[in-house]
């Protein structure tokens, strides 16, 4: 099986019966080269290319351009002058109190929502892990708000936060005054607490995962060892897992930079005194409403830079060598 | 990479129904953590309750709130009041936001975000899993670096193409365009078809069936269980999605109802009489069917699948 063929490329694959003999013919041996053996796979893969070039690869690259210039609109077709005018996009937006602080609404985001997702996530999945009664019951549970539309959910949040809201009834005199979502201090933690809620059921989904491949004879020796539950658990199953952990990190970071919907409806579009705007909620003001995508551009770039920073980091302090 | 699911996705979670049909006794003893006293057990369950009130009491408010005639946000508001209970607050969505108009810009957004996930899906995975071609690897390659490239980076390059450029503003086809490409779905049709025993492929191309014969014939009704859960798991996306249809739907006749109700909370809501009462009631009709399909079909979004893909 193993005799590989003219192509250096051929595999593993079984030869097929028609070509690959002792003596292949020119042109085939051509045609295998430039596309391998099965040359429909281009065919059938074409459509996919074409769009991950003109939906992917071309925008990024438009960005990119579109963020050294003094982009603006126009009406199709017409000829208008968007001068080159270099760094002054990104010179801008690092002294744009605003920007800046939308940078920093983030950053409380993430401080909030990360690790009590990493926390919660993994708490309940292993709880969930080793119920035998009512285990569908709870995951569907923990599912339904991550299947169920942001805007929808909002809906709730809203009449549940508000002033004279459930919360601050149960609350009592606990109650923060001004309310969570029209205060400085609350706005961005109820958005990270809101977001937390939302997603932590695909997190719980990836544990799970994870949980599953953990070997259970590491638990029987350490259980043989004499180590109670607490200390199997950080023992064994934290660094079991930390593959998952990795990806929960790396996840979530993206999902708090990819921060709109929430700010928009929740505290009216990143109020009060942009407390809780989003660096994508800039980006829709400058680039869409006020017509500069080439800032709103430059903007995106720097997030996702420091997004990638952020997860080289995770990926250092929590990744190890394992996996 | 990993070891990869078998098609039938649910068994691997499914302890509490299939292994309780088995020896249950010597299978606990084996799997060391199901081993708890009785406080662990009660700890469990009381974590695992409270984890399933503080998820399902929204909706459950959600619904309550929908049929108030008016807010009542004290603690006895928790529990239906016959005396308080309308439908009006239906009617009110409806005459603000057409109900019925937003559902159907949903349904067409979706629907065709799912026909072009799943027919580019099963073409390129069934490439990248059966055939030999120069160019696989980059393509597989491709397929997992687009699951990273965030859409924030995006949004602005797409807006000004596909809005402006390309006059796709207010046009079905403006909002499936960016979605109409899911990796996701490649990497899951991948994996399955790389289930399937070569040699059956083999066979049928001795009797002289071409590849795309052999595509439609063999390869795709023995992987019924990917479509299923692809579709299931990529409905939800387009039809939650917020963001990009927003951008690009300005007239209200071609909004999805996300996009709409989001509208009524910002813009409309504060000047009805009963402004919660006809949110929630427009949260309720947009967050139901996707509640709903997702109960009945839960094992399939509940499989290993939705994790291995993300792992790639």
């Amino acid at each position: 099986m193993s005799k590989l063929s003219v192509s250096p490329r051929a595999g593993a694959a079984p030869v097929p019966p028609a070509g690959g003999g002792t003596h292949p013919k020119p042109r085939r041996a051509l045609k295998l080269r430039v596309f391998g053996r099965n040359p429909i796979g281009w065919i059938l893969s074409a459509p996919y290319l074409v769009f991950v070039l003109a939906i992917f690869a071309y925008p990024i690259g438009y960005a990119v351009y579109m963020s050294f210039f003094d982009y603006f609109f126009a009406a199709p077709g017409a000829q208008v002058d968007r001068p080159f005018i270099g760094l002054q996009n990104y010179v801008q937006l690092f002294s744009d109190p605003a920007v800046l602080q939308s940078f920093a609404n983030v950053g409380v985001f993430l401080l909030i929502n990360v690790p009590l997702t990493v926390v919660l996530s993994l708490l309940l999945a292993t709880a969930l892990n080793s119920v035998v009664r009512f285990a569908t019951f709870f995951r569907v549970s923990f599912y339904v708000p991550y299947v169920t539309a942001s805007v929808a959910v909002v809906g709730v949040w809203l009449f549940l936060f508000s002033g004279s809201g459930l919360v601050n009834h149960l609350l009592g005199p606990l109650a923060p005054s001004p309310s969570w979502l029209i205060s400085s201090a609350w706005a961005m933690p109820t958005i990270a607490l809101f977001v937390t809620w939302k997603q932590l059921g695909f997190y719980i989904l990836l544990y799970l995962a994870a949980l599953q491949n953990v070997p259970k004879e590491l638990y029987e020796s350490a259980a043989t060892d004499g180590a109670g539950k607490i200390r199997s658990f950080f023992s064994i199953t934290v660094p079991s897992v930390r593959p998952a952990t990795v990806l929960v990190l790396l996840l979530s970071t993206v999902v708090g930079a990819n921060l709109f919907t929430e700010p928009y409806l929740l505290t009216g579009g990143g109020g009060p005194n942009g407390a809780s705007t989003s660096p994508v909620l800039i980006m829709y003001q400058q680039g869409i409403e006020q017509g500069h995508p080439g800032y709103a551009s430059a903007i995106g770039i720097v997030l996702v830079i420091g997004v990638l920073i952020v997860a080289f980091i995770q990926n250092r302090f929590a990744g190890g060598k394992k996996s | 990479m990993s070891p990869q699911p078998t098609n039938r996705p649910a068994t691997s979670y499914d302890d509490g129904a299939t292994r309780r049909t088995l020896k249950v006794p010597r299978l606990r003893r084996r799997r060391g953590q199901l081993e708890l006293t009785r406080g662990q057990s009660v700890l469990q369950g009381v974590v695992l309750g409270i984890g399933a009130i503080v998820f399902l009491f929204p909706f459950y408010y959600m619904l309550i709130g929908s049929l108030q005639k008016s807010p009542d946000t004290s603690i006895a508001g928790a529990f239906p009041n016959p005396a308080n209970l309308t439908g009006s607050n239906y009617a009110t969505i409806n005459s603000g936001i057409n109900l019925f108009t937003g559902l159907l810009n949903s349904g067409i957004f979706t629907g065709g975000v799912v026909l072009c996930t799943v027919v580019f899906g099963v073409l390129v995975g069934y490439a990248l899993a059966v055939l030999q071609w120069r160019g696989r690897g980059v393509t597989f390659g491709l397929a997992l670096l687009v699951q990273i490239v965030p859409f924030q980076l995006l949004t602005i390059p797409l807006y000004v193409l596909i809005a402006r450029d390309y006059g796709l503003a207010d046009n079905y086809l403006g909002m499936i365009l960016p979605f109409a490409i899911n990796s996701t779905a490649v990497i899951i049709f991948r994996q399955y078809f790389l289930q399937v025993p070569r040699e059956l492929f083999d066979a049928a191309r001795i009797d002289g069936a071409g590849e795309v014969k052999l595509l439609l014939r063999i390869a795709l009704p023995l992987v019924r269980p990917a479509l299923v859960t692809v579709i299931l798991i990529t409905f939800i996306g387009p039809w939650n999605e917020f963001l990009w249809p927003f951008l690009i739907t300005k007239n209200a006749s071609m909004q999805p109802l996300a996009v709409s109700l989001a509208n009524y909370i910002s813009n409309v809501a504060n000047s009805t009489a009963n402004p919660f009462g006809a949110i929630l009631a427009g949260a309720v009709v947009l967050a139901a069917p996707v509640v709903l399909i997702f109960i009945a079909f839960q094992r399939y979004f509940i499989s290993t699948d939705i994790g291995a893909a993300v792992k790639g």
